[in-house]
């Protein structure tokens, strides 16, 4: 871009987040344990995203994610190949690329890491969508494994106290299950740290989101989406306690250092639904080219935006109402609502969000959560349409002249 | 001061000289191959018609999908910045702006100074765009100029579900195979053109007065089709198909 300066390596140098490292370290630890499991007597669960994984932590189990695969399988560049596979096994093109990607990597040991440890059982929350219910329905069937399903009502406004009690009864039965699954009692004294700790680490990552309301921001919401990866995997260990420490620290470091991600931060915007896994770099570069900066996200910010009503001491009841909470459980009224504490939070110049053709849950009403932003807050929106994986879906000169035209409109 | 705006589109290549809020001139060619070529090319012919040195040029905008491919160009501006800048220019009251190209629609509502304030366009798919009709047009074995004088000639209009230009088109072949008339199955593809459109304009607002740009706003039927579905009249100004161009020299003076 003309009128850029020139920035020289040493300053690059100086961007980059140290703790990358350390959190690769941990990733790697992680699924070499998970892979292993079998080995060392230990259990495997599958877990979705949004499910209550604290409790498998204090069973001894080893949660993996299905869905931080896909992201990696995304971040890999392999989903098309993979999602390609799935439609020949007979899925629909229309069927979330996460699922296609994932269920194609059963069958092949495909993907970045050869596929995921096959699973002891399986533990499916429907608080993120309606997907999740039948991939684990197929999974279950293919490895021949039990399923525990729970079911979290959508809140439409607030939740009812007897989608409460439904919601707490069954977060009781998923013990007995897990119980009955382990061959040994819960240890609820143990249940009860990891309830502490994953609230902690929830409160950890908040601070860690938080940095980024300082202008210029310390990191960027690309930088979360690469962080995250703990808050899914490990939420409920010391490990994510002590890594999130690490990174808030290395964030307010940034600060004090006067250290911003976007060398000349001009333009704060904000992201909205799953990230673009396969082009964040090129989606990076083009609004840094802008001096533009995605400052903060409703992704990233969804596990923490349900931290306050959680009661440490009281995890096992209060959690489940948590977690039928998260950010795509409940209306576009209390959507609107989340979104606009982000936007005058981080104090953004506009909205971008990525209709994507994956994720229906997140996807659905955008357009009318953006009439309603431009409406109320007069603040600029812009949608690009992509998909979280599947990179067919990615149009670079249709995305690019978007973000262009958008940038000149803040810009004039 | 002289500036100049070139636009590259998919399937043309357009060139607008300016001098001092004048217009010098303009011309349109094929963009083929090589955008980068294509751009060098209609700046060349364009100076040897108005009798121009390219060198005289104080500067030079790029616009359209091939915009970054112009070496020449002083600055490359999204065309949808162009069409507002163009528009506003060639009538200071135009609140809303069709543009029909040879790869997308978009619409735009700019301010009462020409700047854009909001924008929207087609998804990656060809339904309302010139493309669209292009393939309707040799399925009919048509010449795409005539498309829209016989479009007018359609009393029934036949009904186009599709909205997939591939699926569109065999049912365009099985209309035909039906024995429906050529005129009432061309005034039915630009239904569909203008349905697709309107939804889109309907989505960002429509404010009057409305002007289409592009090469789709030469069609009389495409202008016609929208005006109904929109419930207004839209302006066609001669400068149409090179509006993108005209308002990027304007910008290369700023
Ligand atoms: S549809 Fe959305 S929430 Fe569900 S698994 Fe796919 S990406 Fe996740």
């Amino acid at each position: 871009m003309a009128g850029q300066p020139i920035i020289n390596d040493s300053e690059k140098e100086r961007r980059k987040i140290k703790s990358v490292s350390k959190m690769k370290e941990i990733m790697t630890t992680y699924y070499i344990e998970a892979k292993t499991a079998r080995e060392n007597g230990k259990k495997v669960a599958w877990i979705t995203s949004g499910g209550p994984v604290e409790f498998l932590i204090a069973m001894d189990v080893i949660p993996v994610y299905p869905e931080n695969h896909g992201a990696m399988i995304g971040a890999s560049k392999m989903g098309v190949e993979l999602c390609e596979k799935a439609e020949e096994m007979g899925y629909s093109r229309d069927l979330c690329s996460y699922a296609r990607a994932d269920i194609a990597c059963s069958v092949t040991n495909g993907g970045p890491i050869g596929g995921l440890p096959k699973p002891d059982f399986l533990v499916c929350c429907n608080n993120i969508c309606g997907t999740v219910l039948k991939w684990y329905e197929v999974a279950a069937r293919y490895y021949n494994v039990p399923l525990f399903i729970l079911d979290t009502p959508f809140i439409h406004t607030t939740m009812s106290e007897a989608s409460k009690k439904y919601v707490i009864a069954q977060t009781y039965e998923y013990i007995d299950f897990l119980e009955k699954q382990c061959g040994k009692k819960m240890d609820f004294d143990r249940m009860h740290q990891v309830g502490k700790l994953g609230v902690q680490a929830l409160r950890l990552w908040q601070e860690v989101l938080d940095t980024a309301a300082h202008k210029p921001a310390p990191m960027t919401a690309f930088d979360a989406f690469f962080h995250l990866a703990l808050i899914v995997t490990l939420r409920g260990t010391q490990i994510a306690v002590d890594y999130y420490k690490q990174l808030r620290d290395e964030m307010n470091q940034r600060i004090k250092d006067k250290i911003a991600m976007v060398p000349n931060e001009k333009y704060r915007l904000l992201w909205d639904n799953l990230p673009v896994w396969y082009r964040t770099k090129w989606l990076s570069d083009k609004f840094s080219a802008h001096n533009a900066c995605l400052v903060g996200d409703t992704y990233t910010s969804a596990w923490s935006g349900i931290m306050d009503l959680i009661d440490e001491d009281n995890f096992i009841e209060t959690g489940a109402v948590a977690y039928s909470s998260v950010y795509i459980n409940v209306s576009l009224d209390n959507m609107l609502e989340t979104l606009k504490k982000l936007i005058k939070k981080y104090d953004v110049d506009g909205l971008v969000m990525h209709s994507n053709r994956s994720c229906k849950p997140y996807s659905l009403g955008q357009y009318d959560l953006q009439k309603l932003v431009m409406k109320e807050l007069k603040l600029p929106t812009l949608i690009i349409e992509a998909d979280m994986v599947d990179e067919r879906s990615f149009s670079e000169s249709q995305i690019e002249t978007r973000i262009d035209a958008f940038m000149e409109t803040l810009k004039a | 001061m002289i500036t100049a705006g070139i636009d590259i589109g998919s399937i043309t290549a357009k060139a607008a000289v300016l001098k001092d809020g004048e217009i010098l001139g303009t011309r349109v060619m094929f963009t083929g191959y090589n955008a980068s070529q294509a751009g060098k090319n209609v700046i060349d012919e364009l100076a040897k018609e108005i009798q121009i040195r390219v060198d005289d040029l104080d500067a030079v905008v790029a616009t359209g999908y091939g915009r970054n491919s112009v070496e020449f160009a002083t600055k490359a501006i999204t065309e949808i910045t162009c069409h507002g800048a163009g528009a506003h220019f060639l009538n200071p009251d135009i609140r809303f702006i069709i543009d029909i190209g040879g790869q997308d629609s978009k619409v735009i509502r700019i301010d009462e100074n020409g700047r854009v304030a909001d924008f929207a366009m087609n998804d990656k798919c060809a339904a309302g765009t010139g493309r669209f009709l292009e393939v309707m047009a040799r399925a009919l074995e048509v010449d795409l100029d005539g498309f829209g004088d016989i479009c007018m000639q359609g009393k029934e209009p036949a009904k186009i579900s599709s909205i997939c230009t591939v699926f569109a088109e065999s049912e365009v072949i099985s209309l035909i195979s039906k024995g429906e008339t050529r005129e009432n199955i061309i005034a039915g593809i630009h239904e569909s053109v203008a349905s697709r459109v309107s939804a889109l304009a309907k989505r960002v607002g429509v404010v009057e007065p409305v002007m289409m740009t592009g090469g789709v706003a030469k069609n009389i039927g495409a202008v016609r089709a929208l005006e109904a579905k929109l419930e207004t009249t839209i302006q066609v100004s001669e400068y149409a198909q090179v509006n993108g161009a005209i308002g990027a020299a304007i910008l290369a003076g700023k």
